[in-house]
């Protein structure tokens, strides 16, 4: 099986993020993802997709395969160079929203996924790392 | 720009959602359905996301907004076909769509619309049916 | 002290031929197994290890195969396990594709070095405490696989042995018995509602008279349950909990308003009828009242 294990794309677009749903989901296929593990972290990926276009000003997403001796897993990370949060626990209540609407996303992209780490800084942009497991 | 259509079938209206809708798409078909149950004076709109392999909270706003727009113009909304995997991670996005009906396909959907609509209507202030 | 830059430089002047070597040995091997690989795939993922070994015994620290440089050869040698064990190899012949690479490595030292004995045996010692760790390394990951393989097949035997039941048109029910864990009440909720999807139903009865305790994560995992059938348009009632479980449920602070819930099974069914609008027959009836 041929696939690459790390790459990274654009996130700028309200298309971008239709994009990365479809290469989420087609790298999860071949890691092996049952339906429901798949659903899970595309639905995740889309979240922050959306974030990082509506809220980060545009950034990239990288993905890379996974694989400790047992187990397969995708690594979602969403960067970009825009405003960041200034209360990142407060970001992560769910239904929070600025008026800018952040909302569920955050949240729910965390409890979609395995691991989650944020990094954000007012000023400093914003980095979030998912990963989940097949 | 392409756009979802909506058929008419009598009082109702269907939606029948098979892309993976970008946001200003789901923005445009919002737009629409509501011009649509203006100028048809729609009872109810069947939205059917059968085809969906994924539904985000965007998309659940718009289903949501949907049915809180669709019931100021009179109109009822019933969402049909979602998929047991969307299900799952709706629930575990967090997303209730309390206020949202549901069926599992059109036929069902269209039972308990039927049902519903024909049902008396709720009294008004003053005590009489609006039958 | 181990110089690796004169293992490594062995390798880089004598690649070709040490693959020869290696493949030869490998092929007039009892373990060769030829039934289970073909040569030229034999000789690819030598090739591929070999190349991949001498790239990672050029670094800093050619014994510690944990380290960053060897991260490449663990990944080749995790997916050839993985291959391998597929192809139905056992743990050992897998390890002994990386231990064979020996002789053939010690027979080129030898004649490099072979008059100067301290250096022969420092080298020679060198190579073969990490192909041991390599080789170990395969079996470790062989292990993992088959434990996993063998989680795989319980989780489709626990599919498969999902007993939801077809009460009546249009109402499913599943009866639950026996501890419920976790991974078990995920893999079973799944399936009740993928057979909900299947059957049409409108209305679930998930039945947990056959259940001694629930925990937290079991509760809440029905909770969804009943979360997410809804959003598919059917219902659900809880029937069979027993004084006990609606203790625990209370106490660890769970809440149950949103969900139907009935003392038994019966008394779910009958309510389920009267949701879907259908009645039994006559004589029915009067049994189940009695």
């Amino acid at each position: 099986m041929v696939m690459t294990k790390d790459d990274t794309v654009p996130v700028r677009t309200s298309e971008d993020i239709v994009r990365v749903r479809q290469a989420v989901r087609i790298w999860a296929i071949e890691l092996g993802f049952g339906l429901v593990d798949q659903t899970k972290l595309v639905t995740a990926a889309s979240e922050l997709a959306r974030n990082t276009v509506n809220h980060g000003g545009g950034g990239t997403v990288r993905m890379e395969a996974l694989s400790n001796a047992a187990h397969r897993g995708l690594r979602l990370t969403f960067e970009d160079h825009g405003p960041g949060i200034a209360d990142v626990e407060l970001a992560l209540r769910d239904g929070y929203t600025t008026g800018n609407g952040l909302g569920l996303g955050l949240g729910g992209a965390r409890r979609l996924a395995n691991e989650f780490d944020i990094d954000s800084r007012p000023g400093a942009g914003t980095r979030v790392r998912i990963v989940r497991w097949a | 720009m392409e756009r979802i259509p909506i058929l008419k079938m009598g009082d109702f209206l269907l939606v029948t959602i098979q892309v993976d809708m970008h946001d200003r798409l789901a923005i445009v078909l919002q737009d629409d359905l509501m011009d649509r149950i203006a100028s048809t004076s729609a009872r109810a709109v069947l939205i059917d996301i059968s085809a969906l392999e994924i539904v985000d909270s965007f998309i659940g706003r718009m289903i949501g907004n949907i049915a809180a727009m669709s019931r100021i113009l009179d109109a009822e909304t019933v969402v049909v076909g979602m998929r047991p995997a969307v299900a799952i991670t709706l629930v575990e996005l967090g997303l209730s769509l309390s206020g949202v009906r549901t069926a599992l396909n059109v036929e069902k959907g269209m039972d308990l619309l039927q049902a519903s609509l024909r049902l008396p209507a709720k009294e008004s202030a003053d005590g009489h049916d609006e039958g | 002290m181990i110089e690796n830059s004169k293992i490594s430089d062995i390798l880089q002047a004598y690649e070709d031929e040490l693959l020869e070597d290696w493949v030869r040995e490998q092929l007039a091997s009892s373990t060769r197994r030829a039934d289970l690989i073909s040569e030229s795939e034999l000789r690819q993922q030598s090739a591929e290890f070999l190349g991949a070994f001498l790239q990672a015994s050029q670094g800093d620290d050619p014994t510690d195969i944990t380290a960053p440089q060897w991260d490449h050869v663990r990944e080749i040698l995790t997916e050839l396990s993985r291959s391998r064990a597929q192809q139905g190899f056992t743990a050992s012949e897998t390890a002994t594709f990386v231990f064979s690479l020996k002789q053939p490595l010690f027979v080129r030292l030898r004649q490099e070095f072979g008059k100067n004995g301290d250096t022969f045996a420092d080298q020679t010692w060198a190579v073969t405490v990490l192909l041991d760790k390599l080789g170990l390394f395969t079996t470790e990951v062989h292990q993992q696989n088959r434990e996993a393989v063998i989680a795989r097949q319980q989780q489709e035997l626990l599919e498969l042995s999902t007993p939801v039941v077809k009460l009546w048109e249009g109402i499913l029910a599943l009866p639950l018995i026996g501890t419920l864990d976790s991974a078990r009440t995920q893999v079973v909720m799944e399936s009740l509602l993928q057979q909900i999807v299947e059957s049409e139903a409108t209305i679930a009865i998930i039945d947990i008279t056959g259940v001694p305790t629930v925990d937290t994560l079991v509760a809440q995992h029905l909770l969804k349950t009943v979360a997410a059938a809804r959003l598919m348009g059917a219902d659900c009632i809880i029937s069979g909990i027993r004084p006990q479980i609606a203790q625990t449920i209370v106490q660890l602070g769970v809440e149950l308003n949103e969900v139907t819930t009935k003392a038994s099974m019966a008394a779910a069914f009958r309510l389920a009828l009267q949701q879907s609008g259908q009645s039994l027959p006559k004589t029915l009836q009067d049994a189940a009242r009695r």
